[in-house]
């Protein structure tokens, strides 16, 4: 057992990079040492957070003068159960090494992110959807139980069944409820690696939505990436790519023979220095232009590589440095069916704005998830990227975020690094609850981070 | 805690009545601040700052605060930093002083000296630490293109800020990689009652366009912000200008 407490205090941020806070960065090893851990921060009066990898875009891993619990170091997958499906792992694994560790097997996670690099803590922590939410919903709903660390040191086995209220504060309860030290999760099975997809052009926004509408239950993955900088007519022109698991019957004999093979290529990290402003209006809109007549009109039962598919970015490591210095947010919503108005209205503004941002995703939520700051709500998501440095970009998005309170939406926490906090309880009616809780089972608030100060979470 | 863009939630004010310190605390409190602390020599101005401050939504606290008392900075900042995180720290008290009579008077010139310069350093020390101890938060100090090159008709209150000055930059190297941002910032003449009366010199600027310098440059974590941008160049030639010629200037 090790607590190793780094000698100078650490500079952290999340995946966005704006707003870093320095922190005693721990890296516990086993359980023990996490107990201890958080034992010695209860002492230290600013607390604790658990991080994975850190992939949330803004300030929900850190912990301004206190400590951060690295949870990378509990990275034990204990035990496999390839006849019923179920994995038993620490929380620091991550989902790209289940992927390589259970795909031979014949076992895919149950969802995923746009990024692989995410661990099993921090896909409960902020309750993750993949392109399956609208037949599958978030990540914890796979989730049979979870140890874990409460504020008051105890450590608990947590299921849905015996203690729903712990289990389902924690699913999406970003970290606040407690440390997971290991979960069991429940997996999807798999014949092959490879993904059979369809692609398909919508000219615009309706016609997205339409196509989206009628025939997304046809697959159990689903995603648009949307060109928010066309306007006119073209507003929310898109590229649809859906599809599932191909089955070992679509593959040819060759493919056959290695069916279940992963191997996921990298390319080169960007440069370390990267020229402020790289990323304008032009430039973006010409890759924007570019991705859209890259992609056939429709294209149906094409063969992809898993990676290619689920997580296009990692290819390229640290990608998120081409923002320069000042670092970019993520801004992600999800408003009601019935709310499309909101919808097309936000999109026309992000359109008029000038902001420069890459493409956006488009997804159909299915269900709401049981998680009490769980992000889904049946309707459309939508996320984009914008540097932060874009002058006004903050009364902006307070502006677009009334129009979501309005409509019955909110902002994911995983994403958000700015949102104000009255509109927290607006976004999140059952916070109240979150609160109560929390402060039963923490009575010290021993568990905490920037995003609980600057939220009042 | 500071937003993505760096707005701060809670802001302490030092020198509670300075017109560039309050329009600074205007321009946050409509980005983010909700909560300020007025310290200052209490006065029916700062307690009537307090009143403005309220009526623009956020809650404001008045603290007594005197730069010419170092001994008590550390229990009054103290109390202060108990209550709370302060997001953003503002050092903005100052006194420009009377040059042709100071000149006369060195116990006055020793006053400007000591509120300016021994005054501030006591101050940043006391907020410096305490910003360390929570891992985040930005120091702003409010320097002066006086300090940049002392000038005949400005050299006491000009040396005053070129201490300063360094004094802040060397702070911020201190603190860098503690969280904690420090930031310099250089206006030029800025129309205030500080300069009330006097002749406005080129460049001369409001503190509204101040405080949207500060809130910029807290956006994008700046160490040195000049107030107007276009001061810059102009003080780095002046700064290389020779003795002689420089002597002859009309400043
Ligand atoms: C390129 C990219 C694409 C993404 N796509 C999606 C997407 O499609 N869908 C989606 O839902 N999200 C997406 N995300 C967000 C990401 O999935 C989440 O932020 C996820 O929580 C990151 O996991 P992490 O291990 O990096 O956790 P961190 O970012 O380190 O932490 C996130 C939260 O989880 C908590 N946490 C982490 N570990 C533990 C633990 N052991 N115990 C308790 N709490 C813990 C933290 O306290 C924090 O609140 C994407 C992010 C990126 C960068
Ligand atoms: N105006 C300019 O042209 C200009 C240009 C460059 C830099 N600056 C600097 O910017 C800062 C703010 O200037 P401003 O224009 O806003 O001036 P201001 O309105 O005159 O404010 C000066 C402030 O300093 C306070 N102060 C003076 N002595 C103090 C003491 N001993 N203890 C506590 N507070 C004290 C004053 O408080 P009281 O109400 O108690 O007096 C007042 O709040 C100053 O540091 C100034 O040097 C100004």
């Amino acid at each position: 057992m090790a607590v190793r407490p780094a000698p100078a205090p650490a500079s952290v941020s999340g995946w966005g990079r704006t707003a870093p806070t320095a922190t005693r960065l721990l890296r516990p090893d086993s359980y023990e040492a996490a107990v201890a851990a958080l034992r010695e921060a209860a002492e230290g009066g600013r607390g604790a957070i658990a991080r994975g990898l850190g992939r949330a875009y803004g300030d929900a891993a850190q912990n301004a003068g206190g400590a951060v619990l690295d949870m990378t170091g509990l990275d034990r997958i204990h035990e496999i159960d390839a006849v019923n499906g179920l994995v038993v792992c620490d929380a620091g694994v991550s989902l790209h090494k289940l992927m390589q560790v259970l795909l031979p097997l014949g076992w895919f996670v149950p969802v995923t992110p746009g990024t692989r690099y995410v661990t099993v803590g921090g896909a409960i922590g902020a309750d993750i959807h993949g392109k399956n939410h609208h037949v599958s919903g978030s990540f914890s709903r796979h989730v049979r139980a979870i140890e874990l660390l409460t504020g008051d040191g105890e450590t608990r086995l947590v299921t849905p069944g015996d203690d729903p209220e712990l289990f389902w504060a924690t699913a999406g309860g970003m970290g606040l409820t407690g440390v997971i030290l290991a979960a069991t999760v429940e997996l999807l099975p798999v014949e092959t690696s490879l993904m059979r997809v369809d692609t398909e052009r919508a000219t615009d926004l309706d016609d997205l939505m339409a196509r989206l509408a009628a025939t997304d239950h046809r697959y159990r993955y689903s995603v648009a990436w949307i060109d928010l900088l066309a306007r006119g007519a073209r507003t929310g022109r898109a590229v649809l790519t859906r599809g599932d698991h191909a089955p070992l019957e679509a593959l040819d004999a060759k493919a056959r023979r290695d069916p279940l093979a992963f191997r996921p290529g990298r390319l080169p990290a960007p440069p370390r220095i990267i020229p402020e402003g790289l990323l304008n209006r032009a430039t973006v809109g010409l890759f924007n232009e570019l991705w859209y007549r890259r992609a056939p009109r429709e294209s149906r039962g094409r063969l992809q590589r898993l990676p290619a598919f689920f997580h296009p970015l990692d290819g390229v490591p640290e990608w998120n440095r081409i923002y320069g210095r000042g670092g970019f947010v993520q801004y992600q919503f999800v408003v009601g069916h019935g709310q499309e108005e909101t919808l097309r209205r936000i999109v026309r503004r992000i359109g008029a704005c000038g902001c420069p941002s890459f493409l956006a995703v488009l997804k159909r939520f299915g269900d709401g998830d049981p998680g009490w700051l769980s992000f889904p709500l049946p309707g459309w998501t939508l996320a984009l990227d914008i540097p932060a440095a874009m002058p006004g970009l903050g009364a902006l998005l307070d502006e677009l975020d009334e129009e979501v309170a309005a409509a019955g939406g909110r902002v994911y926490l995983a994403k958000d690094s700015r949102l104000r906090p009255d509109m927290l309880a607006r976004m999140y009616p059952r916070l109240d609850d979150f609160r109560e809780l929390r402060a039963r089972y923490d009575p010290h608030g021993t568990l905490t981070s920037d995003l609980a100060r600057r939220l009042a979470l | 805690m500071k937003d993505a863009f760096g707005a701060p939630q809670t802001l302490l004010l030092l020198g509670g009545t300075s017109e560039i310190g309050l329009a600074t605390a205007r321009r946050l409190i409509g980005r983010r601040t909700r909560r300020v602390y007025l310290a200052g020599r209490p006065s029916p101005a700062l307690d009537q700052a307090a009143r403005e401050l309220r009526a623009l939504g956020a809650e404001a606290m008045v603290v007594g605060f005197d730069a010419l008392d170092p001994d008590t900075h550390e229990e009054v900042l103290g109390k202060v930093f108990a209550e709370g995180d302060i997001d953003a720290v503002l050092l903005a008290f100052g006194v420009l002083g009377d040059q042709a009579h100071d000149e006369q008077d060195p116990a006055a010139a020793v006053r400007v000296a000591r509120t300016n310069y021994a005054g501030a350093v006591s101050a940043a020390l006391v907020c410096g630490s305490a910003l360390q101890r929570q891992g985040h938060g930005s120091l702003v100090v409010l320097s002066s293109v006086a300090g940049e090159r002392a000038r005949r008709s400005n050299f006491i209150y000009g040396s005053s800020k070129a201490g300063l000055d360094a004094f802040t930059q060397g702070l911020g190297d201190a603190l860098h990689g503690c969280g904690v941002h420090v930031m310099v910032v250089r206006p030029g003449f800025v129309r205030t009652k500080m300069t009330e009366g006097r002749p406005e010199a080129p460049l001369a600027t409001t503190p509204s366009a101040v405080a949207e310098a500060i809130e910029a440059g807290l956006r994008r974590r700046s160490e040195v912000v000049w107030v107007p941008a276009a001061l810059r160049p102009v003080m780095a030639a002046i700064r290389l200008m020779p003795r002689p010629l420089f002597r002859r200037l009309p400043l």
